[in-house]
């Protein structure tokens, strides 16, 4: 019976988010949607790692810049194309990710979240001084969105309405959901979740923890390149800050809120607190005094977030979303 | 050769300065087993505190670092009552995201009252003196002894009364302690506070040196992990030469290779030690 | 009967002191090898070194006459040793089923390619696992708890589940850290038939257990460890009667000479 309710949401969820242009118009709202999807593809990629595989990684804002400023850069000095340059920004963001994790990941804990911010700090250090490369705190502008995608018949797709560009953000979104559910499914995501749920127990069981952490935290940049080129495109300007650690917090509390560990939870946290903002016409200050406070708040009394709050209230144990086919 | 000497001054009190913030932390973290991700922004809770003191009321110098050590000492400990022993049981991740809250809402709350500007810290302790052709103010020397002074006087404070006794049983035994009836929670609010107040007399002697503003705590605390992951967590001893070293590097490295890219030294250090040795110089090893 | 594995001069020290000295035994193919004495006599540490938690000083572990001294935790355990813990150690969040199935997970290939692609490898890993985890649960006796959250299940049902796990990794060669721990008379007995039923299915089992009544019963041989050392080694009754044995857990006065 669960089964079922759960998916009929999922269902409706697609529907909605498949209909909402036609019905919504507003720009700003548009706006809001848009970004709104695409900061759900960073939050899913970090759930990745930190939800599902129990390491607090703190460099996320770092890989999205990677992802936004390769895709960007590329698009500008080699005149990529969009379609091209996306998926090897990502493939670039993965790279790194495997290259960072290769060290960082034979920490734990803590030391693993220290390093990790570092990392980050590091990253934002380079691309504001690196000049040569990145333009430094000028940023980068004018950045190509997707050229137009012919089609077979005459006539092409274009992508210069705020309709067209939301469904190419929620393109990727579905795409994004659909890549971590099957990982999630599969025998490689309950590895993952052996690996946060008794790393010490997982290995005495054969189960190669590095190599897993690093497949986990390769892919979770990945996804965090893929937010990080749409971002790019979708803004057209870029300048250091989308690197900075601030973005790191950001996914995390996003993740953290909505509920860690579940495919809905960082949607959700990420439709909050991009639409809230928008709706509190409060100075920058007090809303960040008030996420701090609900942060904190949370942390205590709703550690599973909401999501977790509310499967709590419907009577279950929060269990992962994993369900094996009878 | 003179730039060398003034670099290496500059190298000890930075790394003083760094020392006795990376000692709050060190100590929070041997009781809490989480690195406090706020602590710097206590950090600049302190500068403002004695800054307002100074400007405000024309406190002493010396009674305003006091008095910040003792309000911020406080808040250290509330903080340690109200947001991280309710998480003390659950896994770690919980009390990193509650540390982040914490350092929002205090960035914030900096912004909120004293606003963005970057102030200036008057002190009376400007003028150069020179030793062996190097000028260097009063206030950076005043910097690396004061620093001496409060390592000495934890250390003693730690190895020679009972209530230091208490917070190295916690440390090492937390059960242990509590089966011979030593009060986790007196002792994890002595250390929060303690910590913290160490933070706030760190800011109130740098602060004349640099800039107060409101997110001048960021690199402090960052910097403050380097330096317990390169002595080690929970180390004492660690802290100290942990801070001594990363000052050293940043200021013969920014001094003679680049001052552009001198932050990365540091951050370059940490990841070499995670790499090489995660456990620091003085941590304990693992297989 | 060859030796399953052997250990020879095996020495660990933490700082100054000597917690493994210079120790030297056989586990024979088949057999169920019991491993006991005083409390901190190092007979966890030497599981540790067994399985590569920990590394030692000195000495040699060989596995079906290939070295593996120092290997990792994983890689021991991909070649035959799985072990369980002196305190339960489960995947508490999740169901005992869930935590069967991915134990299979050293036994089978798939990559992230074949669950993204949900290839032929990656269906028939997955149902190699559920098959496996299926048999172990009805073998441990645990099918009625099969969908219980692990932290939920009584004692015994823990204990259980722990040698389940290291069951499904296909093991040639168990190490049960103290399976009877908190147990009952009547728990021991049903503990005591499970281990059987393992030696049936030719897996060696080497076993530290501190009720005496359940090692004499159960051994085909026993080793004695006193602070790090070997002090003696042979079948039940010679041990029982060993002077130095009973002097090393009674004290000096107990023993006949």
């Amino acid at each position: 019976m669960n089964q079922r309710a759960g998916k009929s949401i999922i269902l409706a969820i697609l529907v909605i988010a498949v209909v909402i242009p036609l019905v919504v118009t507003n720009k700003y709202y548009m706006n809001i949607l848009i970004m709104s999807g695409i900061w759900s593809i960073v939050a899913l990629s970090l759930n990745l790692i930190l939800g599902y595989t129990g390491q607090v990684n703190l460099a996320h804002g770092a890989f999205f810049g990677i992802g936004a400023y390769a895709s960007a850069l590329m698009m500008l000095k080699l005149n990529m194309n969009f379609w091209l340059a996306l998926p090897l920004a990502a493939a670039i963001a993965g790279f790194f990710g495997f290259l960072i994790g290769l060290p960082a990941l034979r920490t734990r804990g803590s030391y693993f979240a220290i390093g990790t911010l570092c990392f980050n700090i590091i990253v934002t250090l380079i691309v504001d001084r690196w000049e040569g490369l990145t333009e430094g705190a000028r940023g980068l502008m004018g950045i190509p969105g997707p050229s137009a995608i012919p089609l077979p018949w005459g006539g092409e797709i274009a992508f210069k309405t705020m309709a067209a560009q939301y469904y190419l953000v929620i393109g990727f979104l579905f795409l994004t959901i659909f890549v971590l559910r099957r990982i999630m499914q599969s025998l490689v995501g309950r590895t993952f979740r052996a690996i946060r749920g008794n790393e010490e127990l997982a290995e005495a069981l054969g189960i190669h923890a590095m190599r897993t952490k690093l497949l986990s935290f390769t892919v979770s940049c990945f996804f965090a390149g893929v937010g990080g080129a749409l971002y790019a495109s979708y803004i057209g300007f870029l300048s250091p800050e989308i690197t900075d650690y601030h973005v790191s917090f950001d996914a995390l509390i996003y993740v953290m809120i909505g509920g860690v560990g579940t495919i809905v939870g960082p949607i959700i946290g990420t439709l909050l607190f991009v639409t809230i903002p928008e709706t509190l016409h409060v100075a920058a200050e007090f809303r960040l005094l008030l996420y701090g406070l609900i942060l904190i708040v949370m942390i205590i009394y709703l550690p599973r977030g909401i999501v977790g709050w509310v499967k709590d209230l419907r009577g279950r144990k929060t269990k992962q979303e994993v369900s094996w086919k009878q | 050769m003179v730039l060398f000497f003034q670099q290496l001054i500059n190298g000890i009190m930075l790394g003083a300065a760094y020392s006795l913030v990376a000692l709050g932390l060190t100590l929070i973290y041997g009781i809490l087993h989480i690195p406090n991700f706020a602590h710097g922004h206590k950090y600049m809770w302190a500068a403002f505190t004695s800054l307002f003191l100074v400007v405000n009321f024309h406190t002493n110098y010396w009674v305003s670092l006091f008095i910040a050590m003792v309000v911020l000492g406080l808040v250290g400990a509330g903080v340690e009552r109200l947001v991280y022993r309710p998480l003390r049981n659950v896994p770690h991740i919980n009390s990193f995201i509650a540390a982040i809250g914490l350092l929002l809402a205090l960035e914030s709350l900096s912004l909120i009252f004293w606003g963005a500007d970057f102030r200036r810290f008057p002190t009376l302790y400007d003028n150069p003196i020179h030793i062996f052709g190097i000028a260097i103010t009063l206030q950076r020397l005043l910097v690396i002894v004061a620093a001496a002074v409060f390592i000495i006087l934890l250390q003693v404070f730690i190895k020679r009364t009972w209530l230091g006794a208490t917070i190295e049983a916690v440390a090492q035994n937390p059960e242990g302690a509590q089966l011979v009836g030593i009060s986790i929670d007196r002792v994890s609010s002595l250390t929060f506070g303690i910590g913290t107040a160490l933070a706030a007399a760190a800011a109130t002697l740098i602060a004349p040196i640099f800039l107060v503003y409101p997110t001048m705590g960021g690199m402090p605390n960052l910097k403050a992990f380097v330096v317990i992951i390169i002595g080690g967590m929970g180390s004492i001893p660690g802290a100290v030469i942990g801070g001594l070293m990363l000052g050293l590097i940043e200021a013969l490295g920014g001094g003679y290779i680049s001052t552009d890219y001198k932050d990365l030294f540091a951050f370059g250090a940490l990841v070499t030690f995670l790499t090489l040795r995660p456990m620091g110089l003085f941590g304990k090893g693992v297989r | 009967m060859e030796a399953m594995m052997t250990i020879q001069g095996l020495t660990r020290f933490f700082g100054g002191l000597a917690a493994v000295m210079d120790l030297s035994l056989e586990v024979q193919s088949g057999e169920i090898l019991s491993l006991i004495g005083p409390n901190g006599a190092g007979k966890t540490t030497v599981f540790n070194l067994i399985t590569g938690t920990l590394l030692p000083t000195r000495g040699r572990v060989l596995f079906q006459d290939h070295e593996i001294t120092g290997s990792r935790p994983h890689e021991t355990t991909v070649r035959g040793i799985a072990r369980t813990f002196q305190t339960t150690s489960l995947f508490d969040d999740e169901t005992v089923l869930d935590n069967l199935i991915v134990s299979h997970r050293c036994r089978t290939r798939m990559g992230l390619w074949d669950a993204l692609l949900q290839t032929g490898r990656s269906r028939e890993d997955e149902r190699r696992c559920r098959e496996k985890a299926e048999e172990i649960l009805n073998f441990t006796g645990l099918r009625e708890r099969a969908s219980e959250l692990a932290r939920n299940i009584p004692q015994e049902s823990q204990k259980r589940l722990a040698i389940a796990l290291a069951l499904v990794t296909e093991p040639k060669l168990l190490l049960l850290d103290e399976p009877m721990g908190g147990l009952t008379e009547e728990e021991n007995i049903g503990m005591m038939d499970l281990i059987r039923k393992v030696r049936t299915r030719g897996i060696s089992i080497l076993l530290i257990e501190h009720k005496m009544k359940v090692v004499m019963n159960i051994s085909d041989r026993i080793v004695v460890l006193n602070y790090g050392q070997k002090i003696a080694e042979g079948a039940p009754q010679e041990v029982g009667r060993n002077a130095e044995v009973i002097e090393a857990y009674l004290g000096a006065g107990y023993a006949k000479t």
